[in-house]
């Protein structure tokens, strides 16, 4: 209980966080915005990989963590280079 | 191997460095370094838990560089006009890994429970269904959302082999993946629950319509047996079937929530993925215990949440009339052929003849310049008549395009500086002192109506005030409606003129004109 209680008061702040820094991003930016966040929520590779690797656990289990380790990493990858691309598009001016 | 504490502190770490990413996204001059910034904590974090942890390597290796592969491609090749379709499927990708992560994880904890470990507790089990739902939902929903923007889903017309590759394949992988897994656990209400949502999903995925008779009906049983479904699974963590049952239910809702919605609604469905996509790693940090996740994903959800505000107030229209109500014209919408008596055609001739003595024109794009990829057309009309002494701007509604922020990459793209990319709230109140404001393939989102008419379908809707420039001169196919599906009385006024014709020929042609006057 006091594990999933500390765990919700750095959800809830973390919420407070994200409105307070992203109500000051400008229209302009909000594609690269959404791309650069969606490459953030590809964070869910730190649990693909423990599930992928472990040792002592059933085959079933392994897969899936491979499997959601490739779509972790595409989202990661993928997410964060064309941020990039569009950003320096912005830039440039 | 790494203490865990210290795998903790790279974690905090982490988190400070994604904040600083998203902090530095709110300049273009600052964001190039945010989004870095990002990519060095999401390094420190995935380093950190390879370290910490008692790892065998080769499915990671192996997953890591397939997703690098195909990540790396996409991102590198897609091109800016198909930005929305892109972000689209990403979201999909972080729904997908969440189920897959809280999968996998009930599956070992089972395991090890079977093998004498500690029982799961109760915040593992309910985040386990939060992130089987949300998950599910925002992967289903996503591939919807892709599919609707790439033109293969809920279409009449004939596809392109690749789109019908994409179509039939998915569609079979999820329909015989539900039957093969089915019928491998035994004849059981599970099994033939998880066939039917799997079918289910499969033949909506293939219907040629957006709806269909009864729609609302299954919707709401499918959000009912999602919380049914999600208490049995706290219950009986054991029983995997259960589970997936549960991923196949909130599957069938996340494409039903999403395949009737379209066109201009684009953008708040894709934000709201967005949000959804962040909400679910959130969750997958509360089974895996792991801040990191949770405060990522908490940022991300925050993001989605906010840009799907702002488009839905871009629309004067709240969230639920989005995802459930209907937009169309009403018995009230007046005849287009009436309302549309009084249209001028126009010529570029003539267009050019009202650029040569303009002194400020104001460029209004909408999704048709997206289209026709029109956007370095207009930069090199923009050039030509500041070369002429005119001053040239862009206004730019929120909601135009299929994504929040859609017209600004694309003008990006062709290198118009920022600082000329006006904002809605920011050019009214100087319309009055446009001479030519240039309409490209916008049609809503510069409609009176929404000011003048309380009872149609986009009333209130705050809209760029093209009809008060001096002179209007729209670029567009046809007088076809857009998506509300009502006339644009802009058209047919004294001072509006129509020059039809496709978005990039058209501004060509103006060019050329400008050039020759």
């Amino acid at each position: 209980m006091e594990i999933f209680v500390t765990a919700l008061t750095i959800f809830i702040l973390a919420i407070f966080v994200g409105f307070e820094v992203i109500t000051k991003v400008p229209p302009t930016l909000h594609t690269p915005l959404m791309s650069g966040s969606n490459a953030i929520s590809g964070i869910t590779i730190i649990g693909a990989l423990v599930l992928a690797g472990q040792i002592e656990s059933p085959q079933l289990s392994k897969i899936l963590g491979l499997a959601a380790v490739i779509f972790a990493t595409i989202n990661v990858v993928g997410g964060f280079l064309v941020t990039d691309r569009m950003l320096k598009m912005f830039k440039k001016k | 191997m790494l203490n865990q504490n210290i795998a903790n502190i790279a974690y905090v770490l982490a988190a400070i460095l994604f904040v600083f990413d998203l902090r530095w996204m709110s300049h273009p001059r600052t964001a190039v370094r945010g989004n870095r910034v990002g990519v060095l904590g999401m390094l420190i974090a995935i380093v950190a838990t390879l370290l910490s942890g008692n790892l065998e390597f080769h499915y990671i290796i192996i997953g890591v560089a397939i997703g690098s592969v195909i990540g790396a491609v996409a991102a590198m090749r897609v091109a800016m006009t198909a930005m929305p379709e892109m972000v689209g499927l990403f979201n999909g990708f972080g729904g997908g890994a969440s189920v897959m992560v809280a999968a996998a994880a009930l599956i070992a904890a089972m395991s090890s429970l079977a093998s004498g470990g500690n029982n799961a507790d109760m915040q593992m089990k309910v985040a386990t269904v939060a992130s089987g739902i949300i998950g599910s939902v925002t992967f289903f929903g996503s591939y919807v959302a892709f599919g609707k923007l790439a033109e293969f889903i809920a279409v009449k017309w004939k596809l392109h082999f690749w789109q019908k590759l994409i179509k039939y394949g998915f569609s079979l992988i999820v329909i015989a993946g539900g039957i093969w897994y089915g019928l491998s656990q035994g004849i059981s209400i599970l099994s033939v629950a998880l066939v039917i949502s799997a079918v289910l999903i499969g033949l909506i995925l293939l219907m040629r319509k957006d709806r269909f008779p009864g729609m609302n009906i299954v919707k709401g049983l499918c959000g009912v047996a999602v919380i049914i479904l999600g208490v049995l699974v706290v219950m009986n963590p054991e029983n995997t079937l259960l589970f997936w049952v549960l991923v196949g239910v909130g599957g069938v809702l996340g494409v039903i929530l999403t395949i009737s919605i379209g066109g201009a609604d684009m953008p708040v469905v894709i934000a709201l993925l967005n949000s959804y996509s962040g909400l679910a790693a959130t969750a997958t940090g509360f089974v895996i215990n792991n801040n990191v996740l949770i405060i990522a994903g908490s940022l991300v959800g925050a993001s989605g949440l906010i840009l799907t505000n702002i488009m839905c107030k871009a629309m004067n229209r709240s969230l639920a009339n989005v995802l459930f109500g209907v937009m169309g014209p009403t018995s009230e919408t007046p005849d287009a052929d009436e309302v549309y008596k009084t249209v001028k055609a126009t010529s570029a001739e003539e267009v050019a003849m009202l650029l040569d003595t303009a002194q400020r024109v104001v460029i209004v794009p909408g999704y048709g310049m997206a289209v026709s990829q029109a956007q370095h057309a207009v930069r090199d009309l923009a050039n030509l008549l500041e070369s002429k002494g005119a001053e040239v701007e862009y206004a730019i509604h929120p909601v135009a395009g299929r994504m929040p922020g859609h017209m600004n990459v694309l003008l990006a793209e062709a290198d118009i500086p920022y600082d000329k990319l006006k904002e809605m709230d920011a050019i009214n109140p100087s319309m009055a002192q446009v001479d030519v404001a240039i309409v490209l393939g916008a049609n809503d989102v510069v409609n009176p109506v929404a000011r003048t008419d309380p009872k149609s379908p986009i009333a209130g809707m705050p809209i760029i005030d093209v009809d008060k420039a001096k002179t209007a001169v729209i670029i567009k196919r046809s007088l076809s409606p857009g998506f509300a599906g009502i006339p644009n009385p802009l058209f047919a006024k004294e001072h509006s003129l129509m020059y039809f014709g496709d978005g990039k020929k058209a501004i060509q042609d103006l060019i050329t004109a400008v050039k020759e006057g």
